[in-house]
């Protein structure tokens, strides 16, 4: 009978062939030199007809044994020779994340459009309508049809830019309400808010020829100057701050009777008193009122059956102390490195 | 209007301070400006001055002792009108003058233990002073007591509250009507002015006429008083004028002046002898010439109104007297006049020539019966202070209604307006403390409002009566009672807008008004331009049509500062006027150069950028195959070759291009659409299309070309050629360069096919193929590259 290797040798020797194994091609080879063709445990099993049949069954199981422990050492090789590869893939592939980024151009949004929409969020959200008026009109809608006829006193304080004798710049938002007033033509109650541009002969370091304004306006049935309170007190907590404060003076405006000048916390101090608010801890921000009754009439309007409030604030000091902004000119100058700052989004 | 508080006490008990007070008024809706002493100025004291001796190193200083009652002081002084045994202001060591802190001082090795001190010294304007009072120390009076506060003594002890008021309060420019509104805030009485006097002669209606021949003259009344004597007015006037903004002359013009500052009803005195028995008022002839008080000659318009004698204007009214009429030191008769006049008139006029403290008052409204009040108010203090005779009679003029005011307005609507429960008896005291009359009848009050108060004609006016005294602040914030109902917003402007900073753009609000030089850029065919009539300035003349003009502005801006990537946009109105129409159109405009990066690459902006921004936009709006650029319609600040018109639905609506370096040679790409334009085109709303289920055969291709063949003409052509199964065709790459003829280009193409209903066999997809490439090498001459 022909020499056959014990089991322990064949192990050993596989042992210590896979040690030389690097690649998978070694692997393979090592593989053939067991289980393939004239391998080493192919042949083992080739002499199985060899083996008298007493020893049949005990060969076998030594052979099932052996191309088992092979296939486990073999199959072991192969998975951490994968691991290794990976691994050695995955080092090579090593970057430095500290490297700049790759990012698309990054644009902003100028912060008197962010002030405007945070309102107009507010507004919408209350059932008001957004609208927008022409920004040239008429001098009926913007001074006549507002209680401000022609040689009316108040008229001196808004210095309008005038195009001719009939259309001008609007120094104001407010003819959205008597547009708004009239196109709806059932007179049923309104809310609306319209933001816009507005144009004034008035340019110095705290004026601008040309500003935002955010004009309201309410009609219905018992809208009291506590509905307007109220309504601006949410205006000022969300521009200003939860802590903001509204307070009304009396005073006069044409087109709202009773009208009130509104001041709000002042916003450097907090209503402690500084140099901002000359030590009264408020800051005046806007004119409001209930709506004038002839603004009604002449709209269409019973003054018997419907009262309103109006309010208009020019929005630029809001934006201004929102974002810190020191000098009202750099809102309209436009210089890219104060643009590029409002590239993200506003805190909520 | 500067309110002095003293003269304010001559009429009405005041129980608080002054700053208290100012505070008060500003919250019932009468805001001040400045609110302090006449006089800020402390450890004053009057002294005598003892002995009085050159100082023996100056020829001009004198070193006296001044007995302050208390000590002895010795002061240096450079006054010329320093002398022994007057009586004068002393500023002891530690005053605070407002320029200066006296201290104890070494004057030329003489020791000075204080300060005496000159009028102006103490604070007054040196326009209120005799040219003695400037030159040199006070004087005082020989009753001046030593040891008392000299400033009392003078008068001087008051305190002004400058209120800036509401154009609707014209009775607040005078003493009475502050007294009428403070006595409202206390519940105090306002007491009554001093107007007897007695008269003598022949009625003056017998010997002077008043002939009114204008509407814009409702009132006008006229007043004689004789033998006057010109002299300085007494100190009480004096002080109160000053205290008042208003300079003292003489008693006589100071006597109107503090009429007009007690009623509001301005005055005006004539030289009565210079007027030869009568006066007309009239609008003013065209080019009417008038010398006035200042000694200027205005050329006036019919829209002025004159006083007039004998056919000569000798007045301007309401704004200023003529200088032939006027009260000279020699004056000895008067003519008074107090008179209304249509106070849109006296704006215009008074805008145009002088605004006065007259005009002022005349433009807010006066009160007729004060006009009757001032005159005899006059009256009295010339015959008091003037020693004027005063002659009896009135000529009267009168077309003024001065009866009470009858409002009438529930307690249930005041409190309704207000959004507050202000108890009846409240809201009646508030109306009876401004002496309104009030009767109720159930739920109604019926007020009398009197003719001082023009401001109040209607129920609303009352109810901000009510809510001012009663306090605004008591008024509790709440929401309106209103229908649900959803906000109607349409957001497409807000979504532009985002768009274009997601697409990495800056988003710039600029000046509507720009130069008129600037207006017709950007435009192929300019517009009629939109000019204000009276522009602050040049740089600010006219409303833009093209926003660009204001982007390439805010390019050159940023350039000249060192800035050069620049990439912005803006949206607003474009104006323009069509057929005497003013039209404004939403436009979005945006600008593009420079460079930016990618990682470390570098780009530098191009064309394509800009259309990019461009493509991506329309897309976003839902356009996406509905745009195409024309190469026409280029105005001449754009490159002719590296532009387009972009045309939507085969309309244009605006442009796209490199700025031509003959306008800029910086390499610029801007683009302008007419938001407005676009609008028009309806877009549908998302629908879903269905994804196949087969799977997609892709083939590649490249043609040689002549240059000037553009890409979409190709890509145009396969996709004809293409038929249905083709879906989609991209370039992906355009070479020029050495491995081809210098006037071809190649153009790579990905084309797509597939199928809804079964997977494509290449076979078939190679028929369709061979298709395109013969079709396209006929029709552009052209051939496929490396095949």
């Amino acid at each position: 009978m022909e020499e056959y290797m014990e089991r322990e040798d064949i192990i050993k020797k596989l042992e210590s062939d896979l040690k030389n194994v690097k690649t998978k091609n070694d692997l393979q080879n090592v593989k053939a030199a067991y289980l393939g063709k004239n391998g080493i445990v192919t042949n083992l099993s080739l002499k199985m007809k060899e083996i008298p049949n007493e020893e049949k069954r005990e060969y076998g199981k030594f052979l099932n044994l052996i191309k088992e422990e092979v296939t486990t050492k073999l199959e072991s090789m192969e998975s951490e020779l994968e691991k290794n590869l990976l691994e050695e893939k995955l080092n090579e592939e090593k970057i430095d994340i500290t490297l700049p980024s790759r990012k698309k151009l990054k644009g902003s949004i100028h912060p008197m459009t962010r002030v405007v929409e945070e309102l107009e969020d507010l507004f919408v959200s209350m059932g008001y309508d957004v609208i927008s008026g022409p920004e040239i009109d008429t001098d009926m809608n913007s001074f006549t049809k507002l209680n401000l006829p022609e040689g009316h006193p108040a008229r001196d304080a808004q210095d309008t830019f005038y195009l001719d004798k009939d259309y001008l710049l609007r120094p104001h938002t407010s003819p959205a309400q008597v547009r708004t007033m009239e196109a709806n033509k059932e007179k049923t109650p309104l809310r609306i808010v319209c933001p816009g541009k507005v144009y004034r002969r008035d340019d110095d370091a705290t004026h601008s020829h040309q500003f935002m304004q955010f004009e309201g306006l309410v009609v219905g049935e018992d809208i009291s100057l506590a509905d307007l309170k109220g309504t601006l007190e949410l205006f000022a907590k969300k521009l200003l701050g939860e802590k903001t404060n509204v307070r009304f003076r009396p005073s006069y405006f044409p087109f709202t009777e009773p009208s009130c000048e509104v001041d709000v916390t002042c916003f450097k101090c907090g209503g402690k008193g500084c140099s901002l608010c000359k030590q009264t801890g408020w800051i005046e921000v806007l004119g409001a009122g209930v709506v004038h009754p002839n603004v009604l009439r002449m709209s269409g309007y019973d003054p018997d059956k419907y009262t309103g409030f109006a309010f208009g604030p020019g929005i630029d000091r809001f934006a201004m102390f929102k974002y810190g902004i020191t000098d009202i000119r750099q809102i309209y100058t436009n210089d890219i490195r104060f643009l590029e700052q409002f590239d993200r989004k506003d805190v909520d | 209007m500067k309110l002095s508080t003293k003269f304010l006490k001559d009429y009405v008990d005041v129980p608080v301070d002054y700053q208290e007070l100012a505070d008060r008024m500003t919250s019932i809706g009468n805001e001040y400006d400045s609110c302090e002493p006449l006089i800020n100025a402390t450890d004053l004291v009057i002294g005598k001055v003892l002995e009085c001796k050159m100082h023996p190193d100056s020829d001009h200083l004198h070193v006296t002792l001044v007995d302050i009652g208390s000590e002895k002081l010795q002061i240096v002084c450079g006054a010329p009108n320093v002398r022994e045994g007057i009586k004068v202001i002393v500023a002891k060591p530690g005053a605070v003058l407002p320029e200066i802190t006296i201290k104890k001082s070494n004057i030329r090795g003489v020791e000075s233990n204080g300060m005496l001190c000159a009028l102006f010294e103490l604070g007054l304007d040196k326009k209120y002073l005799h040219e003695e009072d400037i030159n040199g120390i006070c004087i005082l009076g020989d009753d001046a007591k030593v040891g008392d506060d000299p400033i009392k003594y003078l008068g001087l002890d008051d305190e002004v509250i400058d209120f800036e008021l509401t154009s609707n309060r014209g009775d607040l420019l005078s003493i009475l009507g502050m007294a009428y509104e403070v006595g409202a805030l206390y519940g105090n009485e306002v007491k009554d002015i001093d107007i007897g006097y007695k008269e003598e002669g022949e009625d003056i209606n017998k010997s002077f006429k008043v002939k009114v021949s204008t509407k814009d003259c409702t009132m006008f009344l006229a007043k004689s008083v004789k033998d006057v004597v010109i002299k300085e007015s007494p100190d009480f006037i004096k002080t109160r004028l000053i205290a008042s903004g208003i300079r003292p002359i003489n008693n006589v013009v100071d006597i109107s002046n503090f009429v007009m500052l007690e009623t509001g009803q301005p005055l005006h005195f004539y030289d009565a002898d210079t007027l030869n028995g009568e006066l007309e008022v009239r609008n003013s002839k065209e080019n009417e010439k008038l010398t006035t008080l200042d000694k200027t000659t205005r050329t006036l318009s019919s829209e002025d109104i004159v006083i007039a004698s004998h056919g000569k204007a000798i007045g301007l009214a309401g704004v200023m007297g003529g200088l032939e009429t006027e009260i000279t030191e020699k004056t000895k008769n008067i003519m008074i006049e107090s008179a209304i006049f249509n106070n849109v008139k006296i704006r215009q006029t008074s805008k145009r020539i002088l605004r006065s403290e007259a005009s002022n008052r005349f433009e807010k409204g006066l009160d007729p019966k004060r006009t009757y009040l001032a005159i005899e108010r006059c009256c009295n203090l010339l015959e008091k202070y003037a020693d004027a005779k005063v002659q009896t009679g009135l000529v009267i003029y009168d077309h003024e209604n001065k009866d009470d005011k009858e409002i009438e307005v529930t307690f249930d609507k005041i409190n309704k307006v207000l959004g507050l429960e202000v108890p009846h008896d409240e809201v009646i005291k508030i109306l009876e403390n401004l002496k309104f009359k009030v009767t109720v009848k159930k739920d109604t009050l019926k007020v009398l409002v009197p003719s001082r108060r023009i401001d109040i004609t209607i129920k609303e006016d009352l109810i901000e009566e009510v809510g001012r005294f009663y306090g605004l602040e008591n008024i509790v914030g709440k929401l309106p009672t209103v229908p649900l109902k959803p906000g109607k917003f349409n957001k497409t402007y807000r979504e532009i807008k985002h768009k274009m900073a997601n697409l990495g753009l800056n988003e710039c609000l600029s000046y509507a008004l720009i130069r008129e030089s600037e207006f017709p850029l950007f435009q192929t065919e300019v517009k009629e331009m939109v000019k204000v009539l009276d522009p602050m300035t040049d740089e600010h003349a006219v409303m833009r049509y093209s926003l660009l003009a204001s982007l390439m502005n805010i390019y050159t801006y940023n350039k000249s500062r060192g800035i050069n990537d620049i990439h912005i946009f803006e949206m607003g109105n474009g104006f323009y006027k069509e057929d005497t129409e003013y039209k404004e159109e939403m436009k979005l405009a945006a600008l593009l150069s420079g460079e930016y990066k990618i990682g470390f690459e570098t780009i530098k902006f191009n064309f394509y950028d800009i259309k990019g921004i461009l493509e991506d936009l329309l897309d976003y709006l839902g356009y996406k195959d509905r745009y195409t650029l024309v190469i026409k319609d280029i105005p001449k600040e754009l490159h002719p070759y590296q532009s387009a018109s972009i045309v939507v639905n085969g309309k244009e609506i605006g442009i796209i291009g490199k700025i031509n370096p003959a306008f800029n040679k910086d390499d610029i790409y801007v683009l302008e659409i007419s938001i407005n334009k676009l609008l028009e085109n309806r877009v549908k709303g998302i629908q879903v299309s269905e994804i196949s289920k087969y799977p997609t055969i892709l083939k590649d291709v490249a043609f040689i070309l002549d240059k000037d063949i553009v890409a979409s003409d190709v890509s145009k052509e396969i996709k004809r050629l293409g038929g249905k199964l083709l879906r989609d065709v991209q370039i992906f790459d355009c070479y020029e360069g050495d491995k081809i003829d210098s006037n071809k280009k190649s153009l790579a193409f990905k084309l797509t096919f597939n199928d809804m209903n079964r997977t494509l066999t290449d076979e078939e997809v190679m028929e369709i193929f061979e298709k395109i490439i013969s079709g396209i090498e006929t029709k552009f001459k052209s051939q496929v590259r490396d095949k």
